[in-house]
């Protein structure tokens, strides 16, 4: 007999931990910081898919045991999770090794400053003054000249 | 067992939330391992023994070490430095 909110604990645990995972990527301004973060939305995924294949009262997919087949857990999600792993830490180890590579070049790992210092960088590779892109957005540029057939048109802006 | 549970995923999202909310960067990586170890227990209970191993060994130990390493690399490996230069660099 399976006991009252088993289920809604685990998902809880998992939906709660990729939540967690994701307000921190979106929220933190250090750079290491949004990189922990991004490994316990991660772990929050990989438990979600685990869940997936499990049923209460299964066993562990482990033949040799006499058990039946049918009342194994399905081992399938598990597979992908065990290579999901693995790929994670690979992905942590490739973002600390461009975080390492930011800080040494900018002597920062906080974003804002990180994104000023970047523009200005990128601004003198291209010869135009700092804090003017092409790219802006319309508030951010001189606009050009209006003609004076449409000056006194538009009513709307 | 649905105590275990609880207690567990508790103790997961505790440490998750500290992960985020601690100014320490080394308390921040050892509050990761520490989700990536409650996480294997659940891994067990939910009969998945191979991927709590491989969630213990790679993420709670070589995860966790790389992590250290880096802070290590960043300057930012202090278990108690002074604290006003640890609230300039911290988020």
């Amino acid at each position: 007999m399976m006991p009252a909110g088993l289920p809604f604990l685990f998902y809880a645990g998992a939906i709660g931990l990729l939540v967690i995972g994701i307000s921190g990527i979106v929220l933190s301004r250090n750079l290491f910081r949004i990189i922990l973060a991004l490994a316990l939305a991660e772990a929050g995924a990989n438990l979600l898919l685990v869940l997936a294949g499990w049923h209460w009262g299964g066993s562990a997919p482990i033949l040799g045991q006499g058990k039946a087949l049918e009342t194994m857990v399905d081992p399938v999600p598990q597979a992908l999770v065990l290579t999901a792993i693995v790929i994670g830490v690979g992905i942590q180890a490739l973002a600390l090794a461009l975080a390492v590579r930011a800080y040494r070049a900018y002597g920062t790992l906080d974003m804002r400053r990180l994104r000023n210092r970047m523009n200005r960088d990128i601004a003198a590779a291209a010869g135009i003054p700092a804090e003017s892109s092409r790219d802006a957005p319309a508030g951010g540029r001189p606009t050009p000249p209006v003609p004076a057939a449409h000056r006194s048109g538009g009513g709307r802006a | 067992m649905i105590w275990l549970v609880s207690v567990i995923v508790v103790l997961m999202l505790g440490a998750a939330l500290a992960v985020l909310l601690l100014r320490n960067p080394v308390g921040a990586v050892a509050a990761a391992s520490v989700v990536s170890l409650a996480l294997s227990v659940l891994f067990v209970l939910l009969r998945a023994p191979d991927v709590a191993m491989t969630e213990a060994a790679v993420g709670g130990g070589l995860g966790s070490l790389i992590l250290a390493l880096s802070l290590r690399r960043l300057g930012l490996w202090r278990v108690e430095g002074d604290r006003a230069e640890q609230e300039r660099d911290d988020a």
